[in-house]
């Protein structure tokens, strides 16, 4: 801004003398403008290759009504959705008092543009924590599941209750001599992830004491809901098993398709930085707000450009909102 | 300033506010309705909405739509782009609308390519 202040001091007329200004738009604001292209075009090439990986699996794709059903202090209720819900209206919230703080800093009303800041800047800090809880409870799992040699992911399910089983209630637990390998009693350079608690032979046997207990398959019918084999395809099935898993990592995870956890991991962890940067920068123009920076300096165009990107992040999440939990 | 008047009519002037805060809350009702429209659509799923329709189901459709009319007032209002000069407006929208629907033709049709070549006997579940 103070560049293009010098500029337009000298007074020259004319396309080619500079100084004027045909976009009436501050080149900061301008530059802000050509970043968030190029970052929607980022996210786009992210959520498309999404959407790729989906059309490629679209037999077989976890649903993600079934993986995201957690609320706060409402455990073990089926509640899908409802959280993600209210961390969009959250972020929308946040939005909204941003563009007050960008109204105020217009009518140069410091102490209105620092406080709705300042509700901004709590609103993000709510959306990344809700996003770390949504990451612990994805990790952690809730169900469990084995993997077979053919890389599939096995769900059990009752069919007595009709719903799905996590597999510590049916695993029958067994004397095991098996320890997780330890670099100070053994070989010194070998390595070993860290076992399951509860054993493959552990789940098979509660498998095959409990006749009520069936298979859930990756792959999903015309109604798109997942196959249920009967118990006999199921005793077929399960006969190539070669762990459990519990959770999700990069490698596996106990809804589905590997690459579900990995974009997952990627798409929100990539917009959960950008909220996190946000919460910074705003931070930053927050202090020079209460400093008076942008009084002596007469605008308060930072402010607007900072909200530009907070809008940009609002503006992503709606659609990462859409792709991963509704469709 | 120029920069400081804002359009103050939504939904082609059927809405007018009387003021730049005003707006900002009526486009914040209208957000959030459409938001609450897509959650309960996503909890209940109604059977009559699960039907195909050119390649999507129905209520993906919806989804879309409505995210994409959700974008539109979060950039038209939030990021005031309707206030901007229409240069500044288009060398903004018009790469983004010329690119990305042009990046999912690609690979959608590119992702079910796939996904038949390998129903047709190269993916095994059982080996």
């Amino acid at each position: 801004m103070q560049a293009s202040s010098a500029i337009s001091n000298t007074n020259t007329s004319g396309s080619w003398g500079g100084g004027s200004k045909p976009l009436v738009a501050g080149y900061g604001k301008l530059m802000m403008w050509f970043f968030i292209v190029s970052d929607a075009l980022t996210f786009s090439g992210f959520l498309v290759s999404y959407g790729f990986s989906r059309f490629k699996n679209i037999d077989s794709w976890p649903i993600a009504d079934e993986v995201f059903t957690h609320f706060p202090f409402l455990h073990g209720i089926d509640a899908p959705m409802y959280y993600v819900a209210l961390m969009t209206f959250v972020l929308i919230f946040s939005s909204v008092t941003m563009v007050l703080a960008v109204d105020a800093g217009h009518h140069h009303n410091k102490n209105r543009v620092a406080f709705y800041m300042l509700l901004t800047i709590i609103g993000g800090a709510i959306f990344v924590g809700s996003q770390a809880w949504e990451w612990k409870n994805f990790i952690k799992g809730e169900y469990g599941a084995v993997e077979v040699q053919s890389g599939e992911i096995l769900q059990f399910y009752d069919l007595e209750k009709s719903k799905r089983i996590p597999i510590d209630e049916f695993a029958v637990s067994l004397t095991q001599e098996r320890y997780t390998h330890d670099d100070n009693v053994g070989l010194w350079y070998v390595e070993e992830s860290k076992l399951p608690e509860i054993t493959l032979d552990e789940v098979l046997a509660g498998f095959n004491q409990n006749l009520n207990i069936t298979v859930r398959l990756e792959a999903i019918d015309d109604k798109g809901k997942k196959i249920i084999l009967d118990r006999q395809a199921a005793e077929v099935a399960i006969n190539s098993a070669t762990r459990v898993v519990k959770g999700a990592n990069l490698y596996r995870n106990e809804y589905g398709n590997p690459l579900f956890a990995d974009f997952f991991f990627f798409i929100t962890g990539f917009h959960g930085f950008h909220v996190f940067s946000g919460v910074v920068i705003n931070i930053i123009i927050f202090i020079n707000v209460l400093l008076g920076t942008y009084e002596r300096r007469g605008h308060y165009d930072m402010v607007e450009k900072v909200g530009l990107y907070w809008h940009f992040v609002d503006l992503v999440w709606v659609f990462v909102f859409t792709f991963f939990y509704l469709i | 300033m120029a920069e400081h008047l804002h359009k103050l009519e939504i939904f082609r002037g059927l809405i007018k506010f009387k003021s730049n805060q005003q707006k900002i809350w009526g486009v914040l009702i209208f957000l959030s309705i459409v938001t609450g429209i897509e959650v309960a659509l996503g909890i209940n799923k109604p059977d009559i909405l699960l039907n195909k329709f050119i390649g999507l189901k129905l209520i993906n459709w919806m989804f879309i739509i409505m995210t994409i009319i959700k974008a539109y007032y979060i950039t038209w209002d939030f990021m005031h782009i309707r206030d901007e000069k229409s240069f500044l407006k288009n060398s903004i929208v018009v790469p983004l609308l010329i690119l990305i629907p042009f990046l999912l033709f690609i690979l959608l049709i590119e992702g079910s390519y796939i996904f038949d070549v390998m129903l047709g006997g190269f993916k095994s579940w059982n080996f």
